[in-house]
């Protein structure tokens, strides 16, 4: 750590841990009601642990980013962050609301929180990853300004790399495109058509710069790669991702009532949206064959390839599984879906978030590196989660290729839960992956608590 | 990556594009609007419906079932369940919810008034009629 204000990283890197364990465990109870249907019922109904699930997500993401941001900017501005205070203030703010919001979607009726927080002065509520209540998401927009506010100041008094740029781009765009969510018209094909200008441009189109960003940065610490080189790459990909990823958006506006030109603009561009994640794969592995140091830190440059792998057959691979339209006619909204959603959001986003928490967090300990046996112990929670979510996502997509055969390809199609048991026995696998994943990340919580040398702090 | 392919070059051509294919899509955005008067079934967009998608929001829908093929996959898709079950149907199954069947999922009972649940079959209704393009395949949904 060069800059001592980097260390307001810390609670944003603790905080997101804590949240993820808490996702997955409303993840394993979600896995078990889809097989063991009255499994909580009343008292956590299935929507109930799926809104929960889904906006721990996304909450701990984005203490991810915040905190990856906070270490980043000032390193590569050359100064120290314009206002710790402020983002340390912002950390509770943000921490408490959040945990306000998850104890009303769990103690509170959902219509009684929308009654209680304003929903029928602007109707935001019910939407499927935008369930917040209006002032969470006002709170939302208040921790996500003044966040940009002490980064941009920040960087406007120090060096702006192109790093630093690109990932501010990224991050003023996940705050501009939020705003749609207080857009909800009583015209559902309207309400869905700009959903999608959060949901699909934020992780198919500002999130790539924020994630190719940490990336980079991530390499050239721990490669000691020249960093033209590494700009170089990382303009390319952003490119290949806005270009690709923003026609892209037509490949949700297949079937919601939308113009059918949409099939092919959405089918042509979204095909090649994995080539930005196969870039960002090739880049990665390049950097670090190309690598001028030996980084003590063996973890990190795990998670970093993993990173690149991962996001390239989640999003890239099994994205591109079901996004012509052809095909999406008969596999829209099926387990397809599913499969594909858990490993791109795992590929890309939870994995470059812990490839900057396992590269920060030692340094914001005090050390280059943690000692050999917490980092191998760190490892086995990378395989143990990454091959565990591999197989979720093979259970997932032969549940959801059986289902799309009964269902909607046969000629005599089965209603829909006569066909989800047939195809329980794929859940029933899923489940005991998600176990494994559990197991997973108890190691790599454990991997903190590993006492042993550590390597001294050399300046990087 | 050679020496005649410089940064400055990749950033240009980033600017370039992400300006390019950003007010692409907001023009095709543009043109979708003027285009949905046709397929989105406005017409039929009453008070009723608007309450029907009210109370399809506040009482969190989405979290199990799918509309349109967006949501969750807990439950059955409802863009088609009017055509699929009838009004009557629909109603009659709210109202019995949750079946207490051993092991079945459940469905939560949210003593909806009649009022509130015809609000709610004419958003199913009014939904079912918009064009999605043939989709679902089939009544299954």
């Amino acid at each position: 750590m060069k800059y001592s204000s980097q260390s307001v990283a810390m609670p944003y890197f603790i905080a997101a841990i804590g949240l993820f364990v808490g996702q997955i465990i409303f993840g394993l109870a979600m896995g078990l009601q889809y097989v063991v249907g009255d499994f909580l019922f009343p008292a956590i109904p299935f929507n109930i642990a799926r809104m929960v699930h889904t906006n721990l997500l996304i909450v701990w993401l984005l203490f991810g980013f915040m905190g990856a941001t906070y270490f980043l900017v000032p390193e590569e501005a050359e100064t120290e962050l314009y206002s710790p205070k402020l983002a340390l203030v912002m950390f509770w703010v943000f921490l408490l609301a959040g945990a306000a919001t998850i104890l009303g979607y769990l103690l509170v009726p959902y219509a009684t929180l929308a009654e209680m927080t304003g929903n029928n002065i602007l109707a935001t509520m019910g939407r499927e990853f935008l369930e917040q209540p209006l002032l969470t998401k006002i709170g939302i927009v208040i921790v996500a300004l003044a966040f940009l506010f002490n980064i941009t100041m920040t960087m406007l008094k120090g060096r702006k790399t192109v790093i630093s740029i690109v990932l501010l781009m990224g991050l003023w765009g996940l705050a501009i495109f939020f705003l749609f969510s207080f857009y909800n018209p009583g015209n559902l094909v309207k309400d869905k058509f700009y959903w999608w200008w959060v949901v699909h441009l934020w992780v198919e189109g500002v999130w790539e710069l924020i994630m190719a960003a940490i990336l980079a940065f991530v390499l050239i610490k721990v490669t000691g790669v020249d960093r033209e080189v590494i700009e170089k790459w990382l303009y390319v990909i952003i490119t290949l991702a806005l270009v690709t990823g923003l026609i892209g958006t037509g490949h949700h506006y297949f079937w919601i009532g939308t113009p059918a030109y949409w099939q092919w603009l959405g089918s042509v561009f979204s095909a090649l949206e994995p080539i930005p994640f196969f870039a960002m794969t090739v880049f990665a592995f390049n950097m670090v064959n190309r690598r001028r140091r030996e980084h003590p830190n063996k973890a990190a440059v795990l998670w970093a390839l993993g990173t690149g792998v991962m996001a390239f057959l989640g999003a890239g691979v099994w994205g591109f599984l079901h996004t012509l339209a052809p095909v999406n006619y008969y596999t829209h909204g099926s387990q397809i879906t599913a499969a594909h959603g858990h490993m791109a959001f795992y590929g890309a986003y939870v994995l470059v978030v812990l490839t900057m928490i396992s590269y920060a967090m030692p340094l914001l300990r005090g050390r280059a590196a943690n000692d050999e046996r917490a980092q191998v112990c760190e490892m086995w929670g990378f395989w143990l989660m990454t091959i565990s979510m591999v197989f979720i996502t093979l259970f997932l997509t032969a549940a959801g290729i059986l289902q799309v055969w009964l269902q909607r390809v046969s000629s005599t199609p089965m209603p829909f839960m006569a066909v989800q048991e047939q195809i329980s026995l794929f859940y029933w696998m899923r489940l005991w992956a998600g176990v494994v994943f559990a197991a997973g990340l108890v190691t790599y919580l454990a991997s903190f608590f590993v006492k042993g040398e550590s390597k001294p702090l050399i300046h990087a | 990556m050679s020496g005649t392919f410089t940064k400055a070059m990749a950033r240009n051509i980033f600017y370039g594009g992400a300006v390019f294919f950003f007010l692409l899509l907001v023009a095709l955005s543009f043109d979708t609007m003027g285009g949905l008067p046709k397929s989105d079934n406005r017409a039929n967009l009453t008070e009723s419906v608007l309450r029907g998608k009210h109370i399809w929001e506040t009482r969190n829908c989405i979290g199990c079932h799918t509309i349109l093929g967006e949501g969750a996959y807990f439950a059955p898709e409802l863009g088609n369940v009017y055509p699929r079950r009838g009004a009557e149907f629909i109603k009659a199954w709210i109202k019995s919810q949750p079946t207490g069947t051993p092991g079945r999922r459940q469905m939560p009972q949210f003593n909806f008034t009649d009022q509130e649940l015809d609000d709610l079959v004419a958003f199913l209704k009014y939904t079912s009629e918009i064009d999605t393009q043939k989709w679902p395949p089939n009544i299954e949904g």
